[in-house]
Formats: structure tokens, sequence, C-alpha cells
């Protein structure tokens, strides 16, 4: 019995434990519903699952149920971004247990209400837990801006290498703070809408209502709502990176302001969709390079700091070109952390620049199923790569080590950068294949994706029984990260 | 690690030496007994349209072809129609006179001014017909199959010629969904690879290692067996075929602020929930594709 509480104590309590469960809760949804579409359907498995798991699919619901699916792994997401923050951001150790416990509750409420409500029938009392499971994380999100309130004279930087305004406030503290307002009021972007005008019975997903020409504000508001709420969620993890990073310096006085005011324009330019369509978009464009600004910083300083500390671990003052290079990405890790910040470029920012700049020639030109692609692919992406970057922090505070540690690291930058490239050049395919003569590039994008794919979710899946088999340990890892501090790991602010 | 590396770019090799797409490559010839000049009648009535069930009424009754219109159809119009001058051929095209859409300068909406546009290209391999110069035929493997490679424009001046027209979306769905209940598939409610050509269909006509999913002949899913290939009966309740997968169907409507034509029905390129009736798909109206056909009502 006593085995069993110090093992809840360290899954429930402690914050290594809280996102060691999430991940865990978030890779079996991913591989068990991941079993309905794509290959695994092709292959029968679908029919097994379905019948095996009594699963209901109506076909009218299958937005609904996506819609569901995406939330409850994204309540999941923030749930870690939060266990994150609360740890690496100074605040009171009662508001670090409230803000915790109350967004555990809400992320397991969403999950274990709203996949039954979607998979297994319309209980209406499972839909009402999901409900509940939201309002709680609403409610924590709540607390944790409370928390993060930076106009306090103790929480006031004490080394000046990191950004601050002339009073010594911390400007890493605003960003985090305006962050987490921003994520709120576009929360409430989606849900009141969404209450108000759809009542949950007329569920859409936004990608199939991009070409209806005069738009209802709810069909705004969605569409609104999940491009910020996957925007926000991308710069929290920014924001959490530049801990890790131990970010500071004038790179950092500068990368603070920056996410600061991206986070925020972006976020009303994506509120502006409802009643300033026209112009929403500029506001948009100029609140994301912003963001991205900062972002780009953050990699410089962080590739910067590797280099240097590469070669001094070799004892070199300067090294050349691969000297250099072989320092970068000696730690895939600690690499990885801001690569796939810079791939998501390539296979997010770029595409939808492009497309925007030629959007007569593509947009306007090709069939909406090709244009759908576009957009259900980038934003699998961006959720998917930012999610890759969180996993490959996670595995090091869980203690990755020697060659697992590169194996680990190297299966996840490699195979996700596969994946993700792949399916690019699916989405993009148009541009230089006929329809007629496609498929081969169908079959070579689709093969490297799902190997890809199957990879990360190996490596995910290697991750978590390493850490099942060390919870049956008496002195295992968890036994001592029961009690450490994400905080430990950088310098003190 | 390295070893690793180089598998992993000898892998990339080997997939990316794959054969060209051989688009003519030979297809089997199968009389689906199905015969396209048949219309059904769809009385007037209430249905249930969308996803949402709402109760919608068309206050006529119409009639709708059972089946695609199919390339020997489409030839025996274009030599009727090129003799009566209400078609010509310029720049290897084939073109027809369009009066033109309102403008409204909607969002992203493109203007249609009255002109002579597109209706098939006669210089693309995808065509499955031949023209001498003078006559224009149906490449005898194609010839029961839906005709594509056609835009808007063309499709809707097949129907016009015959004094018939394409059908609305409305129409379109209540001729597939019937009148009596909330069906997501015209055959009922659930989807099995042999209820219609679509990704994942495995007809005889795809190889899915080259040239990819093909069209299969109009009413090829009535319930017979090709070469060990069991087909199901899968009509609509009026007994119309293919109104999910084969080819993705014009349909009429001009709405207000936009330039694009609405699809409906869904493809042998797409899967199952894209064959959901009321799944809409649309292009500019000039869009040729090989997987793009149509039907027409009277």
């Amino acid at each position: 019995m006593l085995a069993l509480k110090t093992r809840f104590n360290y899954l429930f309590t402690s914050t290594k434990g809280l996102i060691l469960v999430a991940i865990a809760l978030c890779a079996l949804i991913s591989a068990f519903f991941g079993s309905l579409s794509g290959p695994m359907a092709d292959l029968g498995v679908k029919d097994v699952i379905v019948k095996t798991f009594g699963i209901d699919l109506v076909e009218s619901e299958r937005e609904g149920r996506l819609i569901i699916l995406y939330h409850t792994i994204a309540m999941a997401v923030i749930a870690i971004e939060t266990y994150m923050i609360t740890d690496l951001v100074a605040m009171k150790e009662n508001q670090r247990v409230q803000i915790n416990s109350t967004i555990t509750f809400g992320y397991l409420a969403a999950i274990i209400g709203g996949l039954p409500f979607a998979y297994w029938g319309t209980s209406w009392i499972m839909h009402g837990i999901y409900i509940a499971g939201l309002t709680l994380i609403f409610f924590a999100g709540c607390l944790l801006a409370y928390a993060l309130w930076p106009w306090r004279s103790e929480y006031k930087v004490k080394n000046t290498a990191y950004a601050h305004s002339k009073s010594g406030y911390d400007l890493e503290r605003v960003a985090f703070f305006s962050v987490s307002i921003v994520t709120l009021a576009s929360a409430l972007f989606g849900a009141i809408p969404g209450s108000f005008y759809g009542n949950g019975f007329f569920t859409f997903l936004a990608e199939n209502v991009v070409r209806e020409p005069i738009k209802t504000t709810l069909q705004k508001s969605i569409i609104g709502h999940l491009h910020i709420m996957l925007a926000l969620i991308a710069i929290a993890c920014a924001l959490i990176i530049c801990r890790y990073m131990d970010f500071k310096g004038i790179l950092h006085k500068i990368a603070m302001p920056l996410f600061i005011i991206g986070s925020i324009v972006l976020s009303m330019g994506t509120w502006l969709v409802v009643p300033f369509e026209g112009i929403a978009h500029t506001v948009i464009y100029g609140g994301s390079t912003i963001a991205m600004l900062g972002a780009l910083l953050l990699v410089i300083y962080s590739w910067d700091k590797l280099i240097k500390t590469g070669l001094e671990e070799k004892e070199l003052k300067k090294g050349n070109f691969f000297q250099g290079l072989a320092a970068l990405v000696r730690d895939p890790i600690k690499f990885g952390v801001t690569w796939q910040m810079v791939f998501m470029n390539f296979t997010v920012s770029f595409i939808g620049i492009f497309v925007a700049v030629k959007l007569e020639e593509i947009f306007r030109n090709w069939p909406f199923m090709d244009e759908k692609l576009i957009l259900t692919g980038h934003w699998h992406i961006l959720a998917t790569l930012t999610a890759t970057i969180l996993l490959l922090y996670y595995a090091d505070l869980a203690g990755l080590k020697g060659k697992a540690r590169q194996w680990f690291g190297w299966s996840i930058i490699i195979f996700s950068d596969l994946a993700f490239g792949a399916v690019t050049v699916y989405e993009m395919k148009r541009l230089f294949v006929e329809e007629a003569y496609q498929q081969p590039v169908v079959n070579i994008t689709n093969l490297l994706g799902d190997i890809g794919l199957v990879v990360v979710l190996l490596a995910l899946a290697a991750l978590m029984v390493w850490r099942l088999i060390d919870l049956f340990k008496k002195n295992g890892r968890w036994s001592q990260e029961v009690h450490e501090k994400l905080k430990s790991y950088v310098e003190e602010k | 690690m390295k070893k690793l590396t180089l598998l992993l770019i000898s892998f990339i090799f080997t997939l990316t030496a794959c054969k060209p797409v051989d688009i003519n490559a030979p297809a089997p010839v199968y009389d689906t007994g199905i015969e396209p000049n048949t219309w059904a009648l769809i009385p007037m009535g209430e249905f249930f349209s969308g996803q949402f069930n709402f109760e919608t009424t068309i206050d006529y009754d119409y009639e709708m072809m059972i089946t695609h219109v199919t390339n020997q159809q489409f030839v025996e119009y274009l030599n009727e129609a090129m003799k009566d001058g209400y078609i010509k051929i310029e720049e290897n095209k084939v073109i027809g006179y369009y009066p033109g859409d309102e403008f409204h300068d909607g969002r992203h909406e493109e203007e249609i001014p009255a002109g002579n546009y597109i209706h098939i290209p006669l210089d693309d391999p995808m065509l499955r017909l031949d023209y001498d110069g003078q006559i224009f035929t149906a490449q005898p493997t194609w010839a029961n199959h839906p005709m594509t490679m056609v835009s808007w424009f063309g499709a809707k001046a097949y129907c016009e010629y015959y004094d018939w027209r394409l059908p609305t979306e409305l129409e379109w769905e209540k001729a597939a969904r019937g009148s009596e209940d909330t069906r997501p598939y015209p055959w009922g409610e659930t989807i099995a690879r042999n209820n219609a050509n679509l990704i994942t269909s495995r007809d005889p006509f795809e190889d899915m290692n080259s040239f990819g999913s093909r069209t299969t002949p109009v009413g090829f899913y009535n319930g017979k067996t090709y070469d060990g290939y069991v087909t199901l009966d899968s009509p609509s309740p009026y007994g119309i075929y293919d109104m999910a997968g084969n080819v993705w169907e014009w349909t009429s409507n001009v709405y207000e602020e936009q330039h694009y034509r609405y699809l409906r029905g869904g493809s042998k390129d797409v899967y199952e929930n894209y064959l959901r009736i009321w799944i809409r798909n649309s292009s500019i109206p000039t869009y040729i594709s090989p997987s793009f056909g149509f039907r027409c009502v009277k």
C-alpha cells in the first residue's frame, strides 16, 4: 500500500511525475485513436479496434469526434506546459500546487468525459464531465495568470543579464504572463461563440468552411480560435525552451519584448477576424513575424552557446566550421529543441507565406480538396513539431544519458523531420505533378511519412516503457525525481 | 549511427527510383449491364439535406441520369454539337460560349465575363477520346467509363445541348439520399470497400504501385462479380448508381460573391469520409481533372 502511495505521490504531485502521466496519456490516445484512420484503417486494424472496443462511429458525427479528440490531446499538452511553467517560473508553492491540481483534474476530466462521449455513444453525462474538465483548465489558467503577475518586487531580476524593465521587473515573466492572459481570452473566443451560436450541435472543421464567401460569426471565431490557440501553445513552448536553454544577455533583452508584443498583436489579430476580417490578416502577419523574430534570437543564442560549450569541452578556443558543427549537434536533445523550431519554418511558416504570396495561382485555382490538404497538413505539422520539442525537453528531464540519449534524440529529430518533410511535399504536390501522374509521389511521401511517424511513436513508446519499468523499482529514478525541481536545471535569475 | 544513415539514404534512393506512370496501361473491359441512357424519377417532396439533416422540400418532380455521362455519350454529343456550331475547336481545346456571371466583387471572387471557355483539352493524354480532325471517337476500353477531363462549362453545355441541365446541389442530394432517412451513403449507413470506387476499393482498374486509382465503368457497383472482384449493389434509393465515388460530379449552382463551382459525391482518389452525401468539393469552372465528371437532370 505504501509502495502504491509513494508512486501515486510521484505521479500526481511532483512536476516530473505529472508531466510523465500527461505524456503517457497523449501517447496512448494518439496510438489508440490513430488506428482508426490512415494506413491502419486501410490495413483493417480500424475494423478490429471498432469491433473489439464497441466503438460507435456515427458518420455524421465524425467532425464532432475529431474536435473532441483534438481538444483532449491539446488539453494534456497545455497541462504539460503548465506544469513546466509553474516549476520554471518563480511563484509561491501553494499557488503551484493549486494550479497543478486544478489543471490535472481538468484535463483528466476532459479525457474521461470527452472520449467516451465522442466514441462510445453520446452520453450527456460524459459531455458534462468533459465541459467541467475544460472549465477547470480555464480556471487553472486564471490561477496561473494571477501567480505569474510580474509586478511584484519579490520577482524582480537579481541578475541583470536577463531582460528587465528599468525598475527591474522580469520581462520573461511578463512574457509568460501576457501569453497566459491572451491564451485565456483566446479560449473564450472559441468557447463563447461555440456555445452561443452552435451549442455543440453544428460541428464543423475550420478547413471545411474556408471557401464560404460570407462566413458566419461562429465560423470566423472558430477559425480564429484554432489558429491562435496553436500559435500560443507554440509561443509558450518557445518561452519554456528559453528557460531550459537559460536564455540571457543582449539577445534575451531584445527577444522578450518581441515575444510579449508578438503574442499580444497576434492574438488581437485573430480576435479581429470577426469584426474586421479585412485588416485582421495584416495584424496577424505582423504579430507572428514579431514573435518569430523572438524565436529566431533564441535559436541564435542557443546554437552559439552549444557551439561554445562543445568547443570548450574539447579544449578548443576557436574551431573551424566542421568542429563548430560537431559541437552544435553533439547533444541531439539540446540541439533538437531549437532545430525543430527552425524546421517548423520550412514546413509551416514558409509554406504559409508562399501560398499567401501565390494566392491567385494556388488557392484560387486548385480544387478545394487540394487546398484542404495544405490547411490540415500545416497545422498538424505545427502541433506535432511543438510536441516533439516538449518531448525532447522531457527526455532531458527524465535523465536520458549516453547512447540512449543519442538514439532517442536523433530518432525524434530525423524521423519527425522526415515525416513532416514528406507530408509537406505531399500537400504541395500539385505545384509540380499533375493529378494523373501523382501516384508515385503519393506513395513515396506517404511511406516516408508513415515510417517517420512510426519511428517517433516507437521512440516515445520506448521512453514510456523505460519509465514504466522504473516505477516498479523500489529506488528507481522516480524516487529521486519526486522532490526534484525543473528550476534546478537553470541558473538563478 | 553511420550505418543507419547510409541505410536510410539508400532506402530513399530505392524509393525514388520508381518507374514513371503509364497512364495508358491496359485496363479490363466489363459490361456492367447498366444502361447509361436511363433516367430515374425523383418525386417532389421533403428530404433531409446536409450533415445536420435540415428538413428541405423540392416542390417539383425531376429526372436524373442513373449513371455518369460516359465517354461514348460525350463523343456522340461532340460530333453533333460540332456540326451544329454549338462548340468549336481552338488551340487544341474544345470551347464554347458562356454568357458570364454577375460580378459582385466578393472577397476572393474572380470575374467570369461573357466569352468562350474551355470544355475539354484535346492534347491531354488523360482524355479518353480521340479526334482525327473530323470525328471524335471514344477509346474502346474507356467507352463506358465516366467522361472526365471536362470543365464545368463543358458539362453544362452537354446537358443544355439536349435541353437538360446540371443538377443543383439540393437536387443532387435528394437523388443520392432519398426522402426516407438520414443515411450518409446512397445505399445506407455504412460503407465497405466494394460499395464504390474509392481510394481503398482495390478494384480491377487500380494499381496503387504505379498509376493509382482509375475510373470504373458506370454502374460497376451493382452486385455483379467481375473476374473475382465482388461488388455490392449500391444504388441510391431511386436506383441511381455511382452517387458516391468514381468521379466528383459538377453541380449547377452559381453562388453570389464567388466564382467556384461545387462538386458532389467523392471520387476514386479519396477516402470514405469524402463519399458522405453532404460533402462538397469546389473548383474554378475551367478546372480539368481525371476525377471530375457529371450527370444531367431534366
